[in-house]
């Protein structure tokens, strides 16, 4: 995807309580922070935790105003449970791109848990950001133990 | 999680984190609090940036120990949700009449749109009917900015300030550039905030009517000198840009408005009471239609009206239920009262695969028992498929519910009430209906089960008084659920694991429904999320004792921690 300095760029994360959306999106927002973007996100906790519906936002560009990406203005939804893509559809914008498990090679995940860092691994083909950013941020965002696992699903998901 | 910092040294910090480091570099010296979505992470933070921190059993408590240490001019920090000040609201009223001698802020963090509540009430009601100042941010790093001028505020006023952050200034992160590098050591750090000291002041401290008389009328001075400085120097933005429409707006609002309406002129309030009144006049004055925008009540507009502003306010039949967001601004500015499209709707929570609780309800529904509830993860036990939960309110209310229904329902009917009630809800409010249960008993006796799983689960695994340790994690006394019982009154207390021993739960259960008596039944099963925490933390105090060493805390039960393993 092309950058522009005026455009805000809309990122949601979507799924089911426990499936790691929001460290997803947390991870996703120190990226671009990292690289020097103004960043802000938004999500819900609380009920949500329990395997209900859970959605992450952010929002990154040269100036971010709401925390909230408003409906219909995702530029990508990355959405983790194939379950919620119907519900989340709507807030994609015409020419948006629509992320699912369905996009990787789910069957060769070691564990079900790293599915959030293989969506990441997806998520990171549309940015030209360099692939070393992606990886010090998992790792700084992780346990020593989870990284070589980690190393393995985002490359999974990368390509 | 880590903090990554950007090339200016600034942080992704989210609203609460902001106000734990906020208060850390303001030299707070205690902090204290209940957990409550989305106020939580604030002394969670704190203590992890190096701050003193403690989970007090309740709100009031909480903000009776922050009174006692500014009376003794430390520096506080008070956090909780907005139903929480109901608990606090009866020391609110009073100590901003007798005002403090340290820096007293009580963050309330107030949730529309109901995220993770019971109701969507507005705490800025609180500021005007209790007099306190109040500050309202509107991303972290006004969060980390005005915990500093609240400070300044209260001292110089020496009067609590209400510092009021909503689900999306708390939970929603935002850069931070602080005045000082994460994990400076402040001991060596000029903060302003005084060396603790007592000083007698009982005209000033004690509240009797002789006193009181004065000190309302010195608030009410105080009141009117804050009015004027909010006028001539507080946090308040003008962005002068159309003069066509201009936006009166505080807090997370003020973002949506910018993206709704990128050309409008913007008064943004940083400090919401006492309102500069005279600054908003001229605002509204100096543009052809203004409107103030403002999630649930219509408290700002309201106030701009009494005095007498031509002010537009949003259509509350529609935009006071719920929270703002930049499309519901747009449509307040077009003047849309279409209905809003329908969101669609996604899973709803529910108990946890494993979760004792649900073992709970599952005996609870098998016998048709009529469920005086309460707050915690096991309020998801109302919904389908268990949907075994028949009345949730407020904190601690199943106790006196339970017994209400008692006292007037039908013999038949009555035999089947229980009060259930989570461990951390327990102490928190249900203490007094237990006491009330002994004194005031129905003839039909009572059931009253705490459901103890070991941990503040709902919120996100917080300690309390039944856990044995305190915030941090370090070991305390650990009070006893069936001792207090029993001191109470209660002769019939029983414990037992709900998931191991669900039959005998149900024989105690039926036992206890048909006995005209009293029965407390503590259903003990650690929460499946806290399991591996809670276990390691039983072994190593198992081991200590084998030892011949003093255990960090006092075993759970008679049973000697067995249950809760």
């Amino acid at each position: 995807m092309e950058l522009t300095e005026s455009k805000t760029s809309n990122v949601r994360f979507a799924g089911l309580g426990g499936m790691g959306v929001i460290k997803a999106s947390d991870i996703f927002a120190d990226i671009v922070f990292r690289l020097g973007h103004e960043v802000k996100k938004a999500e819900v906790h609380g009920m949500s935790q329990r395997g209900g519906s859970v959605q992450s936002d952010v929002r990154f560009g040269a100036m971010v105003h709401s925390p909230m990406i408003p409906e219909g203005e995702c530029d990508f939804l990355v959405v983790l449970d194939p379950t919620q893509v119907e519900v989340v559809r709507g807030g994609l914008r015409p020419g948006g791109v629509l992320l699912t498990p369905a996009d990787i090679a789910v069957a060769k995940l070691a564990t079900a848990k790293a599915l959030n860092v293989a969506m990441l691994g997806r998520l990171s083909r549309h940015f030209d950001f360099p692939e070393t950013v992606w990886r010090e941020s998992l790792r700084a965002n992780f346990a020593a133990k989870l990284h070589a696992a980690n190393d393995i699903a985002f490359a999974l998901g990368r390509g | 999680m880590p903090h990554s910092q950007d090339q200016s040294g600034r942080l992704l910090l989210s609203g609460n984190e902001a106000v734990a480091l906020a208060a850390r570099h303001c030299g707070v010296a205690l902090g204290t609090g209940y957990p409550g979505t989305p106020s939580t992470e604030i002394l969670e933070n704190f203590s992890a940036f190096g701050g003193k921190a403690q989970w007090a059993p309740n709100e009031k408590v909480a903000a009776e120990v922050a009174l006692g240490a500014a009376f003794a001019r430390a520096r506080v920090l008070v956090t909780m949700k907005h139903v929480g000040l109901n608990v606090a609201a009866d020391v609110l009223f009073t100590m901003t009449y007798s005002g403090v001698d340290g820096g007293y802020v009580l963050v309330v963090a107030d949730d529309p749109g109901m995220a993770s509540s019971q109701n969507e009430q507005d705490s800025r009601r609180y500021a005007e009917a209790a007099v306190a100042p109040m500050f309202e941010p509107a991303n972290s790093q006004e969060a980390y900015d005005l915990l500093r001028v609240a400070f300044d505020v209260s001292e110089r006023w020496k009067i609590p300030v209400l510092f009021r952050m909503t689900t999306r200034v708390s939970h929603s992160k935002s850069p931070v550039k602080p005045r000082f590098p994460v994990g400076t050591d402040l001991a060596a750090t000029a903060t302003g905030a005084a060396a603790p000291e007592f000083v007698r002041n009982i005209a000033g401290r004690v509240m009797v009517p002789g006193h009181a008389r004065p000190a309302h009328r010195r608030l009410r001075a105080k009141m009117a000198e804050l009015e004027a400085w909010n006028e001539a120097e507080g946090p308040t933005l003008h962005e002068r840009r159309s003069e066509e429409l201009g936006v009166i707006v505080a807090g997370i609002s003020y973002h949506h408005v910018r993206e709704a309406a990128p050309d409008a002129s913007v008064l943004k309030l940083g400090m919401t009471y006492p309102l500069p009144l005279r600054t908003i006049r001229n605002f509204a004055e100096s543009v052809g239609r203004c409107v103030v925008i403002e999630e649930n009540d219509p408290w700002l507009v309201t106030a701009c009206r009494a005095a007498g502003m031509l002010v537009e306010a949003k259509d509350d039949a529609i935009f006071r239920f719920g929270e703002l967001s930049v499309e519901r601004v747009r449509r307040i500015l077009a003047r849309d009262g279409r209905p809003e499209p329908a969101a669609p709707r996604g899973k709803p929570p529910e108990l946890c695969g494993g979760c004792p609780h649900r073992s709970s309800f599952e005996v609870l529904k098998e016998l048709d028992c009529i469920v005086a509830g309460d707050i915690g993860c096991y309020s998801l036990a109302a919904l389908p498929p268990l949907a075994a939960m028949d009345m949730l309110i407020d904190m601690g209310a199943a106790v006196g519910m339970g017994l209400g229904l008692r006292h007037v329902l039908p013999r038949d009917q009555a035999k089947r009430v229980v009060s259930v009630i989570g461990d951390s809800t327990f102490l928190h409010g249900g203490l007094p209906g237990l006491v009330e249960m002994a004194y005031n008993p129905p003839e039909t006796g009572h059931v009253l089960i705490i459901l103890d799983n070991g941990t503040t689960a709902m919120t996100g695994q917080q300690e309390h008084p039944g856990t044995g340790r305190q915030l941090d994690g370090a070991g305390t006394y650990r009070v006893s659920y069936e001792d207090m019982a029993r001191a109470a009154g209660v002769k019939n207390v029983v414990t037992l694991n709900p998931i191991r021993e669900k039959a005998r739960l149900k024989e105690v259960l039926v036992a206890a429904l048909q006995a005209d008596e009293l029965t407390v039944i503590i259903a003990r099963s650690p929460c499946i999320l806290a399991a591996g925490r809670i276990v390691a933390w039983e072994k190593e105090q198992k081991i200590r004792v084998e030892a011949g060493e003093e255990p960090a805390t006092l075993p759970a039960c008679e049973c000697g921690g067995q249950c809760a393993g």
